[in-house]
C-alpha cells in the first residue's frame, strides 16, 4: 500500500479511473500514512472515518467523469467545511463548526474528491513559519525541528510529507508559495479574483488568494482548473474566462520573454540562491525562451507596503470576533470587559500585534500619513509590473531569500520573520499570479525554489514556464519518513 | 519616532484587546521595530500619486435584491456562545 501515496495526484486519477485502485485503496493509505505521521502535526481536524464511508459510497457507484474522482484530500484549517470544525489555527474559532461550506472547497467535492481532514495554518493565516498556530507547530518532512514555512504549514508539510496528494493553502503575502518553496513542493498563488474568497476565513480581503499545493506542476495546474471559479457570492471574483489549465499544459515556452528584475539582488541573499537563480535563468533558456533584464523599482518598499495595508485590513476583519455570535467567549464584568477580555485572550500574540498595528495605522490622525501613504505606493508598485509586462511574458525570481530555518529560529524578531516574503508579496500587492516550483537543494541539503510572475489572468502561461522547467530540473525531494516509527 | 507605553494602551483600547503592563512593554518594543522598518516608505514622494483602492479594475456586479438564504435562523445561533430561544445573549448592558 505504501506506494500509493508516492503517487502523483494524475496516476491517482488515472488509476482509480481505469479501475486499478479504488477510491478505499487510495483513502486507506493516506489516512494510514497521516495516522502514522502524528509528529509532523499537519491535522488539526481529521474526518478519516467519514473520508472512509465516502470512499466506500463512491466506489459502490463511482463517478469516473470527474476530475477528482474518489481522491482523498487533506484542505488548510482557513477554509469553512460544512459541520466539521473550522479554527483558522486560532483558540478564538476552537468551537466553530460552519453551517456553510468555502467555494473553493464546495468545487472540490464537486468533481469527486474527499476530505480528510483539515490542516494546520498560522493563526488567522499571520505567520511564515506555522508557529503562530494556537495548535503547535508543524515539522517539515525535510528534517526534525525545521518550519514548513507559513502559513500554509500543515498543507505544505501534507503534501510533502505524502498525507495528501494535493491540497489548496492561502496567499496572501506569500503563505502559498513560501511553504512550497521550503518543503519541494509546487504552489500556487492565482491572480486576485480567480478564486473565490467566499467561506474563507478573512485575513486582508484586498491580498487573500487560494491556491493549490502539489507535488509538481501537472497536478497544480489540474487542482487550479477545479477551484477557480466564476462566484457571486464574492463580489470580488472576477468573471473571466478560465483555461481547461492542465489540458492545456504544454512544455512549448520557445520565444518567451522572460524578465530579470535586478532588485531582487537583495543585500545578504545566500550565494546559494544567487547560483539558484542563475541556474533558473539557465534552464528557461535551456527551453528556448529568452531572458531580459528589468527594473522594477519601487521592490524595496513592497514589504513596509504590506506591513501597513495587511495588518489595516486584518484589524478591520477581526473585529467580527467579539464573543458574540460565534467562537470564543471569556467571563466579563460588563459588555466591554467581556470584549477586551475573549480578544486578549482568545488571539495569540502574534494576531494580537497585527491588529495593533492595524488600528494604529487607521487610527484618526496616522491615517494619512500610513494606510494612505501604503495605497499610493501600493500603486507604484503594481505600475512597477505594468511597465515591465510592456517587455516580457513572465518574471523569475527566486521564492525566498533563504531556505527553511530552525523552529525558534525567528520567533523573537518579528522584522526578521518579516523579511522570508520579500520576494512573494509583491506580487499579492499587484494581485498577479505566482507559481514557486522546486529548483534545487542548499548545501544542508534544504530544497530551495523559483518563482514564476505572470500577467494577471495568465495562469497558464506561468503553469507551460513551470512546466517546461520542473523537466529540466528534475527535482527530487529528500523526505526521508525521518517522523515515522 | 516611538511609539510608547500611553499609545499602546490608547491603540489596546480601540482594538479591545486588554494587555497587562508587561504585555504593553512588549508590545511596544515589537511596535516600534516594525514601525522604524515601515517608516523607509517616507524616503518616496508621492503627492502625485492616486492611491490603489481596488486591485481588480473592474466595476462591482449588480444583482437584484433577492433574499437567498431564508429560514436559516437556528443555523446562525447555532454557534453561538450564549442564547436564548432567538436571540443572542450578552453581558448586561443597562443596568
Amino acid at each position: 500500500m505504501s506506494d500509493i501515496t508516492k503517487q502523483s495526484l494524475t496516476e491517482l486519477v488515472e488509476n482509480i479511473k481505469n479501475k486499478k485502485l479504488s477510491s478505499t485503496d487510495v483513502t486507506k493509505a493516506f489516512i494510514d500514512r497521516s495516522e502514522k505521521s502524528e509528529e509532523l502535526n499537519a491535522y488539526i481536524t481529521n474526518d478519516f472515518t467519514s473520508a472512509l464511508e465516502k470512499a466506500k459510497k463512491f466506489d459502490q457507484k463511482p463517478n469516473l467523469d470527474s476530475k477528482l474522482p474518489g481522491i482523498p484530500m487533506a484542505v488548510k484549517d482557513l477554509f469553512c467545511t460544512k459541520d466539521i470544525k473550522t479554527t483558522a489555527g486560532s483558540k478564538i474559532l476552537n468551537n466553530f463548526v460552519p453551517t456553510y461550506e468555502s467555494t473553493v472547497t464546495e468545487n472540490i467535492w464537486n468533481e469527486g474528491a474527499i476530505l480528510l481532514g483539515k490542516l494546520n495554518c498560522d493563526e488567522f493565516a499571520m505567520g511564515s513559519s506555522n508557529e503562530t498556530s494556537f495548535f503547535g507547530n508543524v515539522q517539515s518532512p525535510i528534517d526534525r525541528n525545521l518550519v514548513p514555512g507559513g502559513s500554509s504549514g500543515g498543507s505544505a508539510s501534507a503534501v510533502a510529507g505524502q498525507l495528501t496528494p494535493v491540497t489548496i493553502g492561502t496567499d496572501t503575502g506569500g503563505s502559498i508559495r513560501q511553504p512550497a518553496s521550503f518543503t519541494g513542493i509546487v504552489g500556487l498563488k492565482p491572480t486576485y479574483g480567480s478564486c473565490s474568497r467566499y467561506g474563507i476565513v478573512a485575513f486582508a480581503s484586498s491580498l487573500d488568494q487560494a491556491g493549490p499545493m502539489a507535488q509538481n506542476v501537472k497536478d497544480c495546474a489540474l487542482l487550479h482548473e477545479v477551484i477557480s471559479s466564476y462566484d457571486p457570492k464574492d463580489s470580488t471574483s472576477i468573471d473571466f474566462k478560465r483555461n481547461h489549465y492542465s489540458k492545456e499544459l504544454t512544455n512549448n515556452i520557445k520565444g518567451k520573454k522572460i524578465g530579470i528584475p535586478k532588485e531582487y539582488r537583495v543585500d545578504g541573499m545566500p550565494k546559494e540562491i544567487e547560483d539558484l537563480w542563475q541556474k533558473g535563468i539557465q534552464y528557461v533558456k535551456d527551453c528556448g525562451a529568452e531572458t531580459i533584464d528589468i527594473s522594477l523599482p519601487n521592490t524595496s518598499y513592497a514589504l513596509p507596503t504590506y506591513y501597513i495595508v495587511a495588518p489595516a485590513e486584518a484589524s478591520s476583519n477581526l473585529a467580527r470576533y467579539d464573543g458574540v455570535k460565534y467562537g470564543y467567549r471569556a467571563k466579563g464584568e460588563n459588555l466591554i470587559d467581556m470584549y477586551e477580555k475573549t480578544r486578549s485572550e482568545g488571539f495569540g500574540a502574534e494576531v494580537q500585534r497585527r491588529i495593533m498595528i492595524g488600528t494604529y495605522v487607521l487610527s484618526s490622525g496616522y491615517y494619512d500619513a500610513y494606510y494612505l501613504k501604503a495605497q499610493k505606493v501600493r500603486k507604484l508598485i503594481k505600475n512597477d509590473f505594468d511597465e515591465a509586462y510592456k517587455k516580457v511574458d513572465a518574471i523569475l525570481t527566486p521564492s525566498t531569500p533563504s531556505s527553511a530555518f530552525k523552529i525558534g529560529e525567528k520567533t523573537n524578531d518579528p522584522v526578521s520573520m518579516y523579511l522570508n516574503d520579500i520576494f512573494t508579496v509583491p506580487v499579492n500587492l499587484a494581485g498577479l499570479p505566482g507559481i514557486s516550483i522546486p529548483a534545487g537543494h542548499d548545501s544542508k541539503g534544504y530544497p530551495l525554489g523559483l518563482q514564476i510572475i505572470g500577467k494577471a489572468f495568465d495562469e497558464q502561461n506561468i503553469l507551460n514556464i513551470a512546466y517546461a522547467m520542473e523537466e529540466k530540473i528534475n527535482f527530487k525531494n529528500k523526505i526521508t519518513d525521518w517522523w515515522i516509527k | 519616532m516611538s511609539i510608547d507605553l500611553k499609545t499602546i494602551k490608547h491603540i489596546s483600547k480601540l482594538s479591545r484587546i486588554s494587555v497587562d503592563e508587561q504585555r504593553a512593554k512588549k508590545l511596544a518594543g515589537d511596535l516600534n521595530s516594525i514601525f522604524d522598518f515601515i517608516e523607509k516608505l517616507n524616503e518616496l514622494k508621492t503627492d502625485n500619486v492616486e492611491p490603489l483602492t481596488s486591485i481588480a479594475e473592474t466595476t462591482l456586479k449588480l444583482r437584484s435584491d433577492e433574499v437567498k438564504s431564508k429560514n436559516i435562523r437556528e443555523q446562525i445561533i447555532k454557534n453561538s456562545p450564549q442564547d436564548n430561544e432567538d436571540y443572542f445573549v450578552v453581558p448586561k448592558v443597562i443596568e
